[in-house]
């Protein structure tokens, strides 16, 4: 049996009180109550207080590039899809620098769990406006006002995606449920996670969001229609939905890789004899 | 001196110019001759002007040449455009009655082309196959070993029983009515069978003989056709090929692939190689092996998108911010294309660094008959990995454990309970990111120590020509035939020139290079682009200035006759 220890990792160094910290002990949770071991697990991040993440757990790590959290997990999934692949990143990382990646991501269908840390706002660069920042909100590189956020949940389901969720740092049960539920749909499972950044936004605080999130689960809410789904994704404001939004079965992209039916491509032997018949062509 | 016929087959896009070429030099290549084919095309589907050149020997022959015996013109501004390139007994074949105005005479052989390929495939798009009938009827090739080799190129199926047909009706035409006399005519040599194939097929036949298994590419041209053709050897070869949302994910791609254990592999041209350097720096930092195709075109920005140019040199040596050992490759043909592919993966996985491949679109789209690769030379060497054996290790496995050779052995994510943890940031031993002094400093010399090895791995140049000389012409990468052949035709010429060329840029043979440049009088760069980026690479090296240099970047490769003309304005 997996235990809470074997995914001790080091100190974060995050501010004490940061969202983060609620976070990483769901993912940690999660993995414990799905009974998988550390090595079988690979989480891949980008940069931002979230892309340290990792760092302070246990298992395999791929800290890449701002942004390119999502090309580098689907690579290494796609050469070993027996990796349980967790991506990890914050909301200017995945929906700013990473955009274009997280739109074809969600539209190919990996077989990959992404976790975005959203706390509206770029932190580790201390406090400028993020692609969720509210609108209106200020900071030293907006001072007239954030413009129009990104509903990523909305584009996300306009996308084709497969499994599209939000959570809140501040109920780790329920985010415990929802990344267990993301790590084992197959497909590309996005799950959005609500987390206040006490540093630098003091208008998204814990108590703000509080206020505001209700758990779909107690809704009767079935996550099976498109069209209510894309309500649910838009409805911000007074109130905000946290749970899975939308779920649908489709094939992934590695469903539809024939050659990943002989296993995975790093088991796969090497033989330079394979290409006599390619040659024969050229003759 | 053995024959040597050029021919050339142009007309708009859309008019089968490509097919029409590249059957006829398949077809030279099974006669056992040597085939030199380039291609010359715009960057559009339909219309414009398009060319591809066949140039045929009983010698090898390894270059364009500019002069023409045989040009198949498939619409009239063929004619206006390339009639001054016709050697004395050049022979034009075009259709006549799209170019009334051209009068038929001794050297300009008319034809219905488009009637006849009507009339006997009921359809006009067979008129450059009725075209290459004639040319082959000129050059004196056997009419029932032309009907295979169409056979071959269509199908045995009733669209090739219709070329055939095709073929052989402007074959007919052509001997019963050509009274001109083109002077030389080549006859079947036997022999070996050689292949025939460009320099993006090459590479792509390179990276699967070395266990190439992922791909990640974005459609460029002239890198494309790499991509296009493994995504086709695919599900035989086992291998995944991906088309993914821009270069950026290509790269990236590759980096997770590799990290989990796979060769992998990108393809693109200079300005897709723009959008790849973060990921390269990525691939540095984290020591994941990569192997980076550049197929250069001329540049900047869009440039000229389906034109030849050597100026990503400086490029690919700087690309990415801060210091890391890199390798970079310029094969100088086809045979080179193959092997130093196989070398890249390598010495990719072997130093767990990445590897770029200078090629470009003349090299990338030009067909040369080669000997069949000898498959069993070519050796998969997979670096130093951690030992599964020790539990020890295992347990406390250090990604980028501090050794004398700077390498680190690598592990798998689930090959073992090890856990690999890679990371973008100054790192540990362990793989966590660190902003200490020491370790930054420690892990810097690691990584660069690299070099001390990789060093002894790259080959110098190759030299060629008399070993004495008042010309040394120095060049690099694609030019390495056209560079050749100047050296001999300048002999000719009076003038005495020899060479030396590098197809392994990176780390730079620096002792090499001053060897083979030891006693040289007068050095010549002689490069595809406008700076001579190579010559300031070689100085910034071995400290030697080149005398002078013939540089040539208008998208245009070069000939062997043209190096020579532009030595003599030199030495005059």
């Amino acid at each position: 049996m997996v235990k809470m220890t074997d995914y001790a990792g080091s100190q974060p160094a995050w501010c004490p009180g940061c969202g983060n910290f609620g976070i990483l002990n769901a993912v940690k949770k999660a993995l414990v109550n799905l009974d998988l071991e550390p090595h079988k697990v690979l989480m891949v991040s980008g940069i931002g207080q979230a892309g340290k993440s990792p760092h302070y757990t246990k298992g395999n790590v791929l800290n890449v590039l701002h942004g390119r959290t999502l090309p580098a997990a689907t690579g290494a999934k796609i050469a070993n899809p027996e990796l349980v692949v967790i991506a990890v990143g914050g909301d200017g990382d995945g929906y700013g620098e990473g955009g274009n990646h997280f739109l074809h991501s969600v539209r190919r269908n990996h077989d990959i769990t992404y976790l975005v840390h959203n706390n509206q706002v770029y932190a580790l660069t201390k406090g400028q406006a993020s692609p969720t920042s509210d609108q209106g909100f200020v900071t030293k590189t907006t001072p007239h006002g954030a413009s129009t956020p990104l509903n990523s949940l909305a584009v996300a389901i306009a996308a084709g995606g497969t499994f599209v969720a939000r959570g809140f740092s501040g109920d780790i049960d329920h985010l415990v449920g929802l990344i267990k539920s993301g790590i084992q749909h197959r497909g590309f499972a996005l799950i959005d996670i609500l987390q206040p950044c006490i540093s630098f936004n003091h208008r998204n605080t814990h108590a703000w969001y509080k206020e505001r999130v209700y758990k779909l689960e107690e809704a009767t809410y079935r996550p099976s229609d498109r069209s209510a789904a894309m309500e649910k994704a838009l409805e911000w404001g007074e109130r905000i939905p946290v749970g899975i939004i939308y779920r649908q079965e489709k094939p992934t992209f590695e469903d539809g890789l024939p050659v990943l039916k002989r296993g995975p491509l790093v088991k796969q032997t090497i033989d330079p004899m394979q290409v006599s018949v390619l040659l024969n062509e050229f003759v | 001196m053995g024959i040597d016929i050029n021919s050339m087959v142009g007309g708009e896009a859309g008019q089968g110019v490509q097919a029409a070429g590249f059957i006829i030099a398949k077809a030279l290549a099974r006669y056992g001759l040597g085939v030199f084919a380039d291609q010359d095309y715009e960057s559009r589907v339909r219309g414009g002007h398009n060319f591809f050149r066949i140039r045929a020997g009983d010698n090898p022959v390894s270059a364009i040449s500019e002069t023409l015996d045989v040009l198949v013109a498939l619409d009239r501004q063929s004619i206006d455009l390339h009639q001054k390139e016709l050697a004395h007994d050049g022979v034009v074949i075009f259709d006549q009655d799209k170019a009334k105005d051209v009068s038929a005479g001794n050297n300009l052989l008319g034809m219905p082309l488009e009637q006849m390929a009507v009339e006997t495939t009921k359809n006009k798009q067979a008129t450059n196959v009725v075209a290459v009938g004639a040319a082959m009827a000129l050059v004196g090739y056997d009419g029932v070993a032309l009907k295979t080799e169409v056979l071959d190129y269509f199908g045995a199926g009733e669209m090739g029983q219709a070329n055939a047909a095709a073929a052989a009706r402007g074959y007919e035409y052509a001997k019963a009515n050509f009274k001109g006399d083109l002077g030389k005519k080549f006859s079947p040599l036997g022999g070996q069978k050689r292949m025939l194939l460009n320099g993006n097929e090459a590479v792509a036949l390179g990276a699967l003989a070395a266990g190439c298994k992922f791909v990640s590419a974005y459609p460029m041209t002239p890198s494309t056709t790499i991509m296009e053709y493994m995504a086709g050897k695919a599900d035989e070869l086992g291998i995944v090929v991906v088309q993914p949302e821009d270069e950026i994910s290509a790269i990236n791609m590759i980096v997770g692939a590799a990290y989990a254990g796979v060769r992998a592999m990108t393809a693109t041209s200079g300005g897709g190689f723009c959008l790849m350097v973060e990921g390269l720096g990525l691939a540095g930092m984290t020591e994941t092996p990569i192997v980076v195709v550049d197929g250069q075109r001329a540049g900047p920005a869009i440039g000229l998108p389906t034109r030849t140019e050597q100026g990503d040199l400086q490029f690919a040596l700087h690309a990415a911010h801060g210091d890391f050992p890199r390798v970079v490759m310029a094969p100088a043909n086809v045979e080179d294309a193959f092997w130093l592919t196989v070398k890249a993966f390598n010495l990719a996985e072997e130093y767990q660094l990445p590897v770029i491949i200078l090629t470009d679109q003349y090299l990338a789209s030009s067909y040369a008959t080669a000997e069949r690769f000898d498959l069993s030379r070519v050796q998969v060497k997979r670096g130093t990995l951690l030992s599964e054996t020790d539990p020890s290790k295992l347990q406390r496995y250090k990604r980028y454990e501090i050794t004398s050779s700077g390498i680190s052995p690598r592990a798998f994510p689930l090959q073992s309970t090890a856990l690999v943890v890679a990371d973008s940031d100054e790192h540990n031993e362990e793989g966590h990111l660190i902003e200490d002094a020491e370790t930054r400093t420690a892990m810097m010399l690691k990584r660069q120590r690299k070099l001390d090895g990789l060093r002894k791995e790259i080959s110098g140049p190759r030299t060629y020509g008399p070993a004495k000389a008042d010309i040394t012409m120095i060049g690099w990468g694609s030019t390495l035939g056209a560079l050749r052949e100047a050296v001999d035709l300048a002999a000719q010429n009076g003038l005495s020139v020899n060479l030396v060329h590098f197809s392994e840029v990176w780390p730079f043979p620096a002792e090499a290079a001053s060897l083979a440049l030891r006693g040289a009088k007068r050095t010549f760069a002689v490069e595809n682009n406008a700076t001579a980026q190579f010559a300031r690479l070689l100085r910034a090296e071995t400290g030697h200035q080149v005398s002078s240099s013939i540089l040539k970047f208008d998208g245009r490769p070069f000939s062997p006759a043209y190096i020579v003309t532009q030595l003599k304005k030199e030495v005059a």
